[in-house]
């Protein structure tokens, strides 16, 4: 019932979001802002968690593979692929649920209780579009550019690997990434990404915005929309590689 | 001029207002008192629109404000200036940028006119020269007077301040208190003051309305207030030795 509850909260808190936009020039900056926080923010966790797991995933795969039969190139192939399809994006995504959403909830909860938010009602604002719209609008926009960059520091990770390692040559590894590459498969990464990033702002956001007292609640919220944007976050990966990959 | 009608509210089954039936003049500061937890900050909040009553009217100037469609709503709202009870200064913004977000919304001013607005209105609050510092980086008078330059900076025709001096020492508290009330006059502004304290109450209640768990249980002004039988009200207004003193002296 609860469930229900906050699925009806979160739908009619989205529709206030995007009706009655506020002033372009004022959200024009917000983005701008958002962009550079939440974005660029995120570029040094991303680009070390990405680094570690090619370099891990190119490991696992060549010590895994003892068969003559299976070549060497599936260790590149195997990196190639568990990047774009999953790592760059599903778990970058978990990934950004834990740091960006615990921020946006608690400072939009932080808003609310400090009564920030109805200042801004006061103003005849509309506190949801103002705060919201831009976090959205901002984490669409980067995040796929943060899943290309988090590929290729990835595929890097992987041919340092091969090249220090020894583990498997760097020729074979190489002929693995390239081994039969669909450009779909970066658009399917792309989409999924934007879809991910939509929820990993609007829904620690939705639990900002209904936060009621005080610190307290301030951190249930947080942890809260944490939790909430993961889950979901794995229910749409699967929904969305049912959709376009079967 | 703002009318309260009858005004009903409840929190998940408690009744917090019995209904409040009140007229806020022109050019007079209208002070709410009343004990913790009595429902003033809701009376306020119920009378800008933050909060919904169940029951009852709010008429700006004799325009019918509960009933009103969004856009005519909106066009009050840029007539009020609040000051709320925690300040509520937008942190990711300077204090300069706290008073020109009104103005960003709703005036067509060239940055430059801004510029002088905000100057003025922090030099009204006796705050001039802090216009780049973060909130977290001021005192929470300091906060309370930026407060209150924001709540004045599109002239407003009415201004509510919730509790506008609590924390702030004796004399910078009668400074704030004088402020408005000569904000009040000046510009013809309906004023609404919600406040523990009876030095304010004695310096500038102009109209002086008693909430007492959820019910108007007295309105009079601060030269009437000394004089009152009212139980309740003797409670709090002669809480403290001093205003004792006060009332033993005649
Ligand atoms: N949003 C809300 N939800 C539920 N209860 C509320 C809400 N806002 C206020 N209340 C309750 O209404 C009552 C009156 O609160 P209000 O904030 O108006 O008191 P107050 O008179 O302003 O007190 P103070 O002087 O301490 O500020 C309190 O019991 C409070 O718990
Ligand atoms: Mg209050």
């Amino acid at each position: 019932m609860k469930i229900l509850q906050n699925v009806g909260e979160y739908f009619i808190l989205m529709g206030r979001t995007f009706s009655e936009p506020t002033k372009a020039s004022l959200i024009r900056k917000q983005i701008v802002f958002e962009i550079n926080s939440l974005g660029l923010g995120s570029m040094g966790i991303i680009t070390i968690i990405s680094a570690f797991m090619g370099a891990v995933i190119t490991l696992q795969t060549a010590s895994n593979i003892d068969s003559a039969l299976i070549p060497e190139y599936t260790v590149g192939f195997t990196a190639r692929q568990s990047m774009i399809l999953e790592f760059s994006t599903t778990i970058i995504a978990l990934i950004l649920a834990g740091k960006v959403g615990s921020n946006i909830a608690s400072e939009i909860g932080m808003m609310k209780v400090t009564e920030q938010i109805d200042a801004l009602e006061i103003m005849g604002v509309n506190s949801a579009s103002y705060l919201i719209v831009p976090k959205i609008i901002a984490a669409v926009f980067i995040n796929p550019f943060l899943a290309i960059w988090s590929m290729f520091v990835g595929i890097s990770g992987g041919y340092l690997v091969a090249e220090f390692s020894g583990v498997v040559s760097t020729d074979a590894f190489i002929e693995g990434v390239q081994l039969d590459f669909k450009m779909f498969s970066i658009y399917y990464a792309l989409i999924k990404t934007a879809v991910f990033a939509f929820i990993i702002t609007s829904i620690p956001a939705y639990y900002g915005y209904s936060v009621k007292g005080g610190a307290l609640e301030v951190g249930v919220a947080s942890t809260k929309g944490v939790v909430t944007s993961s889950i979901v976050i794995l229910i749409a990966n699967y929904v969305i590689t049912q959709l376009l990959l079967i | 001029m703002i009318e309260l009608r009858n005004i009903h509210k409840s929190f998940n089954g408690k009744q917090i207002l019995h209904g409040i039936d009140v007229v806020y003049e022109k050019g007079k500061t209208n002070l709410i008192i009343g004990a913790s937890g009595s429902g003033k900050s809701v009376l306020t909040k119920c009378t800008v629109g933050l909060i919904d009553p169940d029951q009852g009217q709010v008429l700006f100037d004799g325009k019918d404000f509960t009933n009103m469609k969004l856009d005519d709503k909106k066009d009050i709202r840029k007539k009020i200036g609040m000051l709320f009870q925690g300040g509520a200064l937008f942190d990711s913004l300077t204090v300069e940028e706290n008073i020109k977000f009104p103005l960003r919304m709703h005036a067509s001013m060239t940055e430059k006119e801004m510029q002088a607005r905000v100057n003025f209105c922090l030099g009204r609050v006796d705050m001039s020269g802090i216009n780049d510092r973060y909130p977290a980086e001021i005192s929470g008078g300091m906060q309370k007077r930026v407060g209150i330059a924001r709540a004045i900076s599109l002239n407003p025709s009415y201004l509510f301040c919730d509790e506008p001096n609590s924390g702030l020492d004796p004399s910078t508290a009668i400074l704030i208190d004088n402020l408005i009330k000569e904000l009040t006059e000046e510009f013809q502004i309906t004023t609404i003051v919600v406040t523990h304290d009876m030095n304010s109450v004695m310096e500038i209640g102009d109209h002086v309305i008693f909430i007492h768990e959820g019910h108007k249980h007295w309105e009079g002004t601060k030269d009437t207030i000394l004089k009152t039988t009212n139980k309740e009200l003797s409670d709090l207004v002669f809480a403290s030795e001093l205003m004792k003193k006060v009332r033993s002296l005649g």
